[in-house]
């Protein structure tokens, strides 16, 4: 059994997948989802064990060895995102069933439970996975899965939304395709490892540098990184309340693994950051990335519009303590996708919350929630706290790192513009304040109650685990270190 | 007996924290409620003078909390400096607490149980700010400090508090993070430590450009210092209810920024390296600078509290011209100073919020005469102001007498003129207050005689209105405290010194 953990990782969900439509009732497809996750949870946390105990795993899929047959191959690195992702999707699983009854016609409930674990089968794919093609496979089932679950939101604008994610993720998906296939026609192998072997013999040829330039523009594609994130707000924005839970937190972080995966182990460090201006490029990218797309967070007047942007903001920080190209830049991105996936699932849960109750968050109508809904908008402000990066929340650890990080490299400059980025998150958290506390009720009379507990417990199980890895940095900051450290040791 | 008084420091945060979550549960009944927090006060008292026999018995208290992220700790350490300033801050507590039981009451404010929770809250991070033992446990209370005192900024809830709010959050949260977090991450990079150490941390090969430029950070960054530019959020967090001026933003907020700077600069740089770094001269003559503005801005203000919060800027000046100079006598001026203008101008702000309360009247222009009717405030308001002045029978002679020491032990003579200049300034924007107060009549300012008579008539002689009683106790202890400490600034000024020595 333990052998097949790397497998199980992926099986379980993708098996659950069909069996939900065999079940029928949708509570107990509910309840059987949330099993499926959990168990995928738990494989997660055994691989993580394993892998920190005893090194990298490797998996032969129906025993054909590795070059020639695909090779799940599980290190530090994406055990520590099979852990987030998996750990995540369970979470948001508690809520989705009451949140689903406001949000989705009750007849598709049993395909949305469907479709969120193929989505999940997806992304746990294309991180288990070290078979080059094999990325590209989960990239379509989990992309797939993701149009369909956008467009099931209850506005018309989530169709157009989920259309325009369809045409930027597949341009993302097939310009994948094509720098793996070249890649395969200079090396004749699939497999990454094997890839990282070969690529460096040929790594003069002009092939490879299109195969170099077509991944990196297709994983950027889909990691919404600036000036390719124009897909991202309207989708978040537009897809049920539950699925906006379960991408932001887990759907962009999967496509900066593989651009990590690809510029370090793929094609080799020296390969990525020295024949190419890769650094330059990305840092530049980053930063305008974040003072943009925080600007745009501060004039949305739809909260979830907001917190999108913040998001692209976000991943604005992953890319710039990746473009420093050192261990600690790196862990600092590891560990802020780690730490970002904890505030904004916190936030969009709450979010959710928000919508089950007054309909919708616009931010006029979260006048005097404050009072009506106490727990869910404290959830708010600590996540948002958290993204300021206040200490003694996760946002403060991932900060300290990539302040760290820009320092050892001496790049001063570059650290006060993250730490100014970080103030305009306090602008966009402090309007939603403002709003929330000090405006009186829209309307006096309206009865707006705290949010049931389906909601409460996961919002807050997000929200504690925001203070405790906070203070608590052993898992975090180890598993991002070790996972850093291997990169460079493979790279070096 | 080290056991206990390790336990007693822990207590000492956690008593506060702790009780906000009784007051919240209490919440319903206003007189437990406020019993609670009173006897949270008694308690965190009688901790933090154990604490202070402990650390005159020489006894080394240190406590170790968890370790954040590696190499970064929790940890706390008693150094004369923190006891110094946790003794003023919980004493001026549970006096702050007693007055505004009488103030929150007779003003009928509402959410007063918000108000008790997160002042509790907000005890509770200063006691740890005070004993922390080294760089990051204080920036985490600093900021803990900042969050838990944006409620009571903006507890009217008003469009005015509301701004008064964004204001402050915007610059305490913009410096701490922008420049103070960046100059912590440095000095991390630089030093390998941040642990506070007699002496500092930089080794002598340092380079002294960098150093120089950490120190601007620093400096900048500790926005609660409120030194020009940066002092905007003090008069905009003046919309606060009076006890959270006086006690926040008089004492605990402001001495949390002024300790912090001393901290640095002794416990970080060590006076040597201060003395010799470039920017220091420009650093001593910006708050020279901010020492004077401020006094002269103040002498504008036609609301009392805005007056008095300018003024709060101009004194704090003082604190940290007094921790550049990087001499013994300017640090002991400092520390007695922290204390010094902590009694003086909580009582001046008690004083206004009981003329709020009881006569209605915020303009400085609308308090002639009242005097007559609030003797015993006025009185407290005179003295409080000579203490600020630094004149005798006030405990501000002395802390005013060694910051001049300082200054003319380095020869800072521009500096010495400017601290002169600014106490005559004070003179000038505080006496006159309790002067018409008490003689409206003599009043040179008075445009026209009719106004005072009409007021006279409204104001009959000795109909005397006083604050509500727990407000007068209040007020007349903390007027206690100036005057004692003229004639017994011993205990205090032996903390003062042994903050470079050491502990005994």
């Amino acid at each position: 059994m333990i052998a097949h953990l790397p497998i199980l990782q992926v099986i379980i969900p993708l098996m659950a997948a069909p069996i939900c439509l065999m079940l029928k009732r949708t509570q107990l497809v509910w309840l059987f989802s949330i099993i499926a996750s959990g168990l995928a949870f738990a494989v997660s946390i055994l691989l993580l064990q394993q892998v920190m105990a005893s090194g990298v795993i490797s998996y032969e899929l129906g025993g054909w060895q590795a070059p020639w047959g695909i090779e799940y191959r599980i290190d530090k690195l994406n055990a520590f995102l099979l852990l987030i992702i998996s750990g995540i999707s369970t979470v948001v699983l508690f809520a989705a069933q009451t949140s689903l009854e406001k949000e989705i016609p009750k007849d598709k409930h049993i395909f949305f439970y469907v479709l969120y674990l193929l989505s999940l089968t997806g992304m746990l794919g294309i991180v288990a996975t070290g078979d080059a093609f094999n990325v590209f496979v989960f990239l379509e089932i989990s992309s797939l899965s993701a149009y369909a679950l956008i467009g099931m939101g209850n506005k018309r604008q989530a169709l157009w939304a989920s259309y325009q994610y369809l045409i930027m993720g597949t341009i993302g998906a097939t310009f994948i395709l094509i720098g793996i296939g070249l890649m395969y026609q200079m090396t004749g192998t699939l497999n990454m490892h094997d890839l990282s072997q070969r690529l460096p013999e040929v790594e003069q040829s002009r092939t490879v540098l299109a195969a170099f330039a077509f991944v990196i523009v297709g994983v950027c594609l889909k990691l919404a990184m600036f000036p390719l994130h124009l897909w991202l707000p309207n989708a978040y924005t537009y897809a049920p309340s539950i699925v906006t839970a379960f991408f932001a937190a887990t759907a962009t972080k999967v496509a900066v693994y593989l651009l990590i995966r690809f510029t370090f182990s793929v094609f080799g460090f020296s390969f990525s950051f020295t024949h190419i201006p890769l650094q330059t490029i990305f840092m530049a990218l980053g930063l305008v990335g974040i003072f943009v797309a925080s600007t745009s967070a501060i004039y949305q007047n739809n909260v979830k519009q907001l917190f999108a942007y913040s998001s692209i903001a976000q991943i604005g920080y992953m890319i710039v303590g990746f473009s420093l190209s050192t261990v600690t830049g790196l862990t600092a991105t590891l560990l802020h996708m780690f730490n970002h996936a904890l505030m904004k699932g916190a936030i969009f849960l709450a979010l959710a919350a928000v919508i089950y109750r007054v309909g919708n968050v616009e931010l006029n109508n979260l006048r005097g929630l404050g009072r009506q809904m106490p727990l869910t908008m404290a959830a708010i402000v600590i996540g948002g706290l958290s993204l300021i990066g206040v200490p003694l929340t996760v946002g403060f650890v991932s900060k300290w790192y990539l302040l760290m990080a820009l320092i050892e490299q001496g790049w001063w400059p570059i650290a006060v513009l993250i730490l100014l980025g970080s103030m305009l998150a306090v602008i966009y958290v402090w309007r939603i304040v403002e709003v929330a506390y000090f405006k009186e009720p829209l309307n006096k009379n309206s009865t707006i109650k705290e949010a049931p507990m389906s909601f409460l417990i996961p919002i807050w199980v997000l929200v504690i685990a925001n203070i405790y890895f906070g203070i608590d940095t052993r898992l975090s900051v180890g598993v991002a270190e070790a996972a850093a450290q291997s990169l460079f040791g493979v790279a070096l | 007996m080290n056991i206990t008084l390790a336990l007693m420091l822990q207590l000492t945060i956690v008593i506060p924290l702790l009780s906000t979550f009784a007051i919240v549960v209490t919440g319903k009944y206003p007189n437990l409620r406020e019993s609670v927090t009173i006897a949270s006060c008694l308690i965190l008292i009688f901790l933090v003078v154990n604490l202070y026999q402990g650390v005159l018995a020489g006894e080394s208290i240190s406590v170790f909390w968890w370790e954040l992220l590696p190499g970064l700790s929790i940890s706390f350490d008693i150094e004369p400096l923190g006891m110094l300033f946790a003794l003023i801050a919980s004493f001026l507590w549970l006096v702050t607490t007693c007055y505004a039981i009488g103030y929150m009451r007779s003003h009928h404010e509402k959410n007063q149980t918000r108000f008790y929770a997160c002042f509790a809250i907000a005890i509770g991070a200063v006691m740890g700010l005070a004993f922390s033992a080294n760089l990051f446990t204080l920036f985490i209370f600093y900021e803990v400090l900042t969050l838990s005192t944006y409620p009571l900024v903006t507890h009217a809830g008003t469009e005015k508090a509301k701004k008064g709010g964004r204001t402050y959050l915007g610059i305490l949260l913009t410096t701490s993070i922008v420049f103070f977090l960046l100059a912590i991450v440095i000095t991390w990079f630089v030093a390998g430590t941040l642990d506070f150490t007699p002496g500092g941390i930089f080794t002598d090969d340092v380079d002294k450009v960098l150093t120089g430029m950490l120190l601007v950070l620093f400096i900048f960054g500790i926005g609660k210092a409120a030194i020009m530019p940066f002092h905007r959020w003090l008069p905009a967090a003046m919309v606060a209810p009076t006890p959270v001026s006086s006690l926040l933003h008089a004492v605990a907020v402001v001495k949390a920024g002024v300790f912090t700077v001393l901290k640095v600069c002794v416990f970080i740089f060590g006076l040597d390296l201060l003395a010799v770094l470039p920017t220091t001269q420009f650093l001593l003559y910006l708050a020279g600078a901010s020492v004077l503005l401020a006094s002269i801005i103040a002498m504008r203000q036609d609301n009392l509290k805005a007056r008095l919060a300018y003024s709060t800027i101009s004194q704090l000046g003082y604190v940290t011209i007094g921790a550049l100079l990087a001499t013994s006598s300017g640090v002991i001026g400092s520390s007695m100073h922290i204390a010094m203008h902590a009694f003086g101008k909580i009582t001046l702000f008690f004083c206004a919020g009981a003329i709020l309360v009881t006569l209605h009247k915020s303009k400085i222009s609308d308090m002639r005469g009242i005097g007559l009717k609030m003797p015993i405030t006025m009185g407290a308001f005179f003295i409080a102001s000579l203490s600020i002045i630094g004149v005798p029978p006030t405990g501000g002679t002395w802390s005013k007498w060694y910051l001049m020491m300082g200054t003319i032990e380095t020869e800072q003579f521009v500096l010495m003129v400017i601290l002169m200049l600014s106490s005559l300034l004070n003179i000038a924007y505080l006496l006159p207050i309790s002067f018409h107060a008490f003689f409206p009549k003599l009043s040179r300012f008075n445009a026209s005689a009719s106004s005072t008579k009409s007021l006279e008539n409204r104001l009959p002689i000795f109909d005397i209105k006083e604050a509500p009683l727990p407000s007068l106790i209040a007020i007349v202890v903390t007027t206690l405290g100036c005057l004692t400490l003229f004639v017994y600034p011993q205990p205090l000024f032996e903390l003062a010194s042994a903050v470079l020595t050491g502990r005994e």
